[in-house]
């Protein structure tokens, strides 16, 4: 299938403007300093909300048309040397028209709630600019028609990251965290950059379609190296196997932040880039079977730690990072299930969403507690909190006609029927993962909301400002309905981008995973609530092995300080010794030969700079001398 | 407009305005900066001048001027530029203003003669013009020699710290380098049919042996200059003691004319012994790309930190000479510019820092984001520049440089991309230690410490800022400068960039 863009015409050539509102609207919170503080936020807000109005009229624009392919715009060329060309150059096309009404509608939520969850914050402003900033990298990310584009968004979006995790940059832990997650991301980018330079190497492009249109002239191992550093950039990025662990950490960052960053856009951009280069994966094999293993390995990591968790922003962050290890094993079985993995992407992006704005409406009356120990009966205190909240639960569990029973059940069922025993074994994984979800998720509602408060002293919960309130029940609103109208709409929409599929269901019936899923689900939420209904105890209880991993990560963490961190730093100072005492020793030892004690060069005034010259200009005759020799010989 | 000397009148106006600075009685501080300041702007804007004059598709050298200097030798002073000279020229100019700007206060704090400073500043900037411009060898080697002296009296006259040993120590680098250099220029000289001018040394022939030495001559001169590992131990000590402005246009241009040199000498006239050397270069380059990085994450001194980030920067400027495509090589031109903002910002800003603390070490910093908000947003961006992020000038030029030299030595840019990680490290663990976590209480005590960018400073830093993310979005007007030049230079020694491989495969069936 070859594939091309038609040239933007008419309302669609301005689909820049996308970019560039939010962008200079982070511009000028930025720059006014405190001149902006009466009025930034809303300002900030109020920007979001003209992107939405303008994803929209562009995707109606889109929608109208009788070939949906997509749009090509180039602004101006930007990388312009010889062999390559690189323009500032957009793609408007189904996916990316998806991925910016998510990305604005949202983000435009969020936005709003952010204006009152900041509002006793003294650095609202600085927020909201580098809020800003973030939704204009993230647009430019799936807004650009070629890989540098999506590169450039790519590091952008990471940078806004890293200013809103280390936002509070006074407290320790926030600084360590934004350091991680900027350092571990650089090791995603590299595999990324190496991806583009491997295409312009074979290929001479960058742009979309002439990548993917080459694909089937490279070697089946250039594919595949292609496919692999693609997923190295994707795992970093979205949190995934083996670099998942800055992810939890990134909770240091203001709630709003960990709602649209690090659960609802940012963190999916890896699942964009899989499917985005779906070309690419289709063409290898190989580089499929690493996506669904990572996909799997990294949904059950997720889940196992989330159980253990007592931080009800870090038992929602393993969540998000096993919610996306189920889109990345949706995205790598291709095929139709590349169209399951997005679904999954836009209403995870919803209940998510919901869930962290709704934990964060909890600290916001409890006075920043984050610990789920110190919750309980919670539901009394904050109605409106409470419902959304446990609209997104059942959302997230799975429970039909939520919106995650249309987007997760099909992802198991598509991982059932994967060619030979790797099918029994991906699908019985993503099962497993589904009743653990119910457990762990279980678990968080009903110690936050329910059973005898265990708050600390000098409590008084109460409900949240309507401008909190507002966006929690419009997004619950959206994780009851968006699974449903998506899974019937989706798949159409996307065909101009990822071609037509059948899907065979040769092995299970729909009826039976959806009964065995059922089945999993009632299990694991029962026995959740069975355990937890009574409450907790305060402290951390000595367990088991297992738990007593989870509870520290599984040990991914002490793996990397023993692996990269501590031979890092003796080999650094091992460095600098060397080269104080090796490299410098030895030139200035001979420098010392020459002129006599390395005292004296320590203490050397101008006076001795001519006698250097000199006895050294004296030795250049010499070595002309010698050369001469040498050479006319 | 065409004849108008620009060239002679651009290297020479800074000098005057040294003299006249310079004869200033010491007691007229004050007049001293702003006639230097104002001198500097005049070049400036001379340089605009220059930059529209020139055509990027026009000729390779433009600008040629050439007088009788030393008859015996047929020494000439000849001066052109082409676009890589071009943008240097422009580099200089760009900074030198910012950088008299920035050291308004410095010279007090040393005993000696403030006009002296500011004619010290501006000589070297008439040294480095003119190291640039210099079209006959024997020119370049004097500018490359003289270039030196008041480099040399900045570092040990109004330098911190161990100041007489850092000049010391890196005038006796530059000057072996020198020496070497010399030699190569007498060979070049006798073989090359006694004369120094480069458009005929270019058509000369040579043994293969003797290629080879000229070669050796010059390479190892420029990289001592660059430096390129191991010969670079001079630069951390030379950068910590300068003073911070001095410092920006030590390692933000002084240096480039190591890589500059590779780029219009080493490769032009020795193309075969370039393509023999091309191997020891790659890896002296790569391995300083990795060894300035860990070095740098392993400092405790800002400045000297700095000065070890640059080494690794000199690294991807050394891996895309020796790659000799267009990619690699464009890059590598741009790189030199873009270090010279993003290293450039980040010196001044430290020494901001450093006025304001009174110290150097990174542990008598820690949190001071909570006192000076503006300062250390500017000390991020130039961090971010440093780490080369896309949307600052710095990106652009690594990326082209990774791209190019991976079109023909995987290996070599793979290693190389690891670099990006570890620019990372060093870059975020120093911005982390200085300005963020808990206040350092000794930080509160300080009044210096309290007062954020002053007007002075803002006006300093305001337009590198500009520049770098000016060029980091559209780079195309330095690009188009740029890529005539290295197209031209790569068909001096005949190389051609490969063709994608694939596509190859596909036509070849």
């Amino acid at each position: 299938m070859e594939i091309e863009f038609a040239a933007a015409e008419g309302w669609l050539h301005n689909v820049w403007l996308l970019i560039a509102v939010p962008l200079v609207s982070a511009a000028i919170l930025l720059l006014l300093g405190k001149r902006a503080d009466k009025w930034g936020h809303w300002l900030g807000a109020g920007s979001v909300g003209v992107t939405f109005v303008l994803a929209l009229t562009f995707f109606f624009q889109l929608r109208g048309m009788d070939e949906r392919e997509g749009v090509e715009l180039s602004l101006f060329e930007y990388l312009p040397v010889a062999g390559l060309k690189v323009d500032f150059g957009l793609l408007y096309d189904p996916l990316a028209a998806i991925f910016t009404l998510l990305i604005t509608g949202v983000g435009f939520l969020i936005h709003v709630y952010a204006v009152g969850y900041m509002s006793h914050d003294p650095g609202r402003r600085r927020f909201f600019g580098f809020f800003n900033l973030f939704v204009a990298a993230m647009l430019l990310l799936v807004l650009g028609n070629n890989f540098v584009m999506l590169y450039i968004g790519w590091e952008g979006v990471g940078l806004a990251s890293y200013l809103l995790i280390s936002f509070y940059f006074d407290r320790p832990a926030a600084a360590t965290a934004g350091k991680k997650a900027f350092l571990i991301n650089r090791v995603g980018d590299a595999g990324f950059a190496i991806a583009i330079f491997l295409m312009f190497a074979t290929l001479g492009t960058t742009q979309y379609d002439e990548v993917f249109n080459g694909v089937g002239q490279l070697t089946g191992a250039t594919v595949t190296a292609m496919g692999l550093l693609l997923l190295l950039g994707a795992c970093g990025k979205s949190g995934q196997f083996p670099l998942h662990t800055w992810l939890p950490d990134a909770m240091e960052g203001p709630t709003p932040v960990s709602a649209l960053i690090h659960a609802a856009t940012m963190v999916t951009a890896g699942v964009y880039l899989i499917a985005r280069s779906h070309p690419v994966f289709d063409a290898s094999e190989t580089a499929q079977a690493v996506v669904v293993t990572i996909g799997a390995i990294t949904l059950l990591i997720g889940c196992i730690i989330g159980c253990a968790k007592d931080d009800i922003k870090r038992v929602l962050a393993y969540s998000t990072v096993s919610q996306i290890g189920y889109m990345f094993l949706a995205v790598g079985l291709g095929g139709a299930a590349y169209a399951l993995g997005l679904i999954h992407l836009l209403a995870h992006g919803f209940f998510k969403a919901g869930l962290f704005l709704g934990a964060g409406s909890v600290m916001h009356g409890m006075q920043d507690q984050t610990d789920i120990r110190r919750f309980g009966g919670l539901a009394k205190h904050m109605r409106i909190t409470w419902i959304t909240f446990l609209l997104g639960y059942l959302a997230i569990i799975g429970l039909p006609p939520l919106s995650g029973f249309f987007s997760k059940d099909p992802i198991i069922h598509s991982a059932f029927e994967r060619h030979g025993w790797s099918g029994w074994v991906l699908g019985s994984v993503a099962l497993i993962g589904a009743g653990l979800t119910a457990f762990y998720m279980t678990r968080l509602y009903v110690l936050t909301f329910h059973g005898k408060p265990r708050w600390t002293e000098g409590q008084h919960p109460h409900e949240s400002p309507p401008v909190m309130t507002i966006p929690l029940i419009l997004l619950a609103v959206g994780s009851v309905a968006a699974g449903g109208l998506m899974a019937t709409s989706v798949p159409g929409w996307l065909e101009p981008v990822l071609g037509e599929h059948e899907e065979h269901h040769a092995r299970l019936s729909e009826w039976t995973v959806t009964a065995m899923t059922m089945a999993v689900v009632i299990l694991g939420a029962g026995l959740g609530f069975a355990l937890f209904r009574r409450g907790t105890a305060l402290q951390e209880q000595p367990a088991g092995p297992l738990v007593t991993a989870a509870r520290r990560n599984l040990y991914f963490d002490t793996l990397n300080e023993v692996v990269f961190e501590l031979p890092g730093k003796l080999l650094t100072r091992a460095l600098v010794f060397l080269d104080n005492r090796g490299i410098d020793g030895v030139v200035n030892g001979l420098a010392a030969t020459v002129g006599g004690g390395s005292g004296r060069l320590r203490r050397a005034q101008t006076g001795f700079v001519r006698s250097y010259a000199l006895s050294i200009l004296g030795g250049a005759v010499l070595v002309v001398a010698a050369m001469m020799a040498v050479t006319l010989s | 407009m065409k004849d108008f000397p620009f060239l002679s009148v651009l290297v020479a106006a800074p000098l005057v305005g040294a003299i006249v600075v310079a004869l200033l009685p010491k007691s007229k501080a004050a007049l001293a900066k702003q006639v230097a300041l104002v001198w500097s702007l005049a070049v400036l804007g001379l340089t605009i001048v220059m930059w529209t004059a020139f055509k990027a598709d026009g000729d390779r050298f433009q600008f040629r001027e050439s007088y009788v200097w030393i008859k015996a030798w047929d020494a000439r002073i000849t001066f052109e530029a082409d676009g890589i000279a071009l943008v240097m020229l422009a580099l200089i100019a760009f900074l030198v203003p910012l950088v008299i700007l920035a050291s308004w206060h410095d010279a007090e704090r040393s005993s000696r003669s403030v006009p002296t400073y500011f004619a010290l500043l501006l000589t070297l900037e008439t040294t480095m013009l003119g190291v640039f411009a210099a079209a006959d060898i024997f020119l370049f080697y004097v500018f490359f020699e003289v270039m030196l002296v008041p480099m040399y009296f900045l570092i040990g006259s109004y330098g911190a710290g161990q100041r007489q040993y850092a000049a010391v120590k890196f005038f006796l680098y530059s000057l072996v380098g020198g020496l070497f250099m010399l030699a190569a220029v007498v060979g070049l000289w006798v073989l090359g049919g006694h004369t120094f001018d480069w458009h005929e040394l270019q058509k000369a022939d040579f043994s293969t042996g003797a290629e080879r030495w000229l070669f050796l001559g010059f390479f190892l001169a420029f990289a001592i200059k660059a430096p390129f590992f191991p010969f670079h131990t001079w630069l951390p000590d030379a950068g910590s003691a300068a003073p911070a402005g001095a410092a920006a246009l030590l390692v933000g241009v002084l240096d480039k004319v190591g890589t500059f040199g590779i780029l219009r000498y080493c490769l032009p006239l020795f193309p075969n012994a370039s393509k023999y050397f091309a191997p020891l270069g790659l890896a002296l380059a790569l391995i300083g790309i990795v060894y300035g990085a860990l070095l740098a994450i392993g400092q405790n001194d800002l400045k000297r930190l700095v000065a070890y980030t640059s080494i690794a920067h000199f690294g991807f400027i050394g891996i895309g000479i020796f790659a000799f495509t267009t990619q690699a090589g464009s890059g590598s031109v741009l790189y030199m510019v873009n270090h010279g903002l993003a290293t450039g910002l980040l010196f001044l800003v430290v020494g901001m820092f450093v006025s304001r603390r009174g110290s150097a070490m990174v542990g008598d910093f820690g949190g001071a984001g909570k006192l000076v908000p503006v300062l250390a947003g500017v000390f991020f961006i130039a961090g971010m520049a440093s780490l080369a992020l896309p949307g600052t000038s710095p990106f652009v030029s690594e990326f082209l440089v990774l791209l190019g030299v991976f079109t023909v030595n995987k290996t070599v840019a793979v290693i190389a991309t690891l670099g990006i990680i570890l620019a990372a490290a060093y870059v975020l663990w120093m911005i982390q230690r200085t300005t963020q976590g808990e206040l350092n209480p000794a930080l509160t005590k300080l009044e210096s410490m309290r007062k954020d960018l002053s007007l002075r400073e803002t006006v300093v830093v305001a337009p590198l800022v500009v520049l770098i993310l000016v060029l980091g979005v559209y780079p195309k007007p330095v690009l188009d400068v740029i890529n005539p030049a290295v197209s031209a230079t790569l068909e001096d020694i005949g190389k051609k960039d490969p063709a994608p491989t694939a596509v190859e495969r596909e036509a070849a069936k």
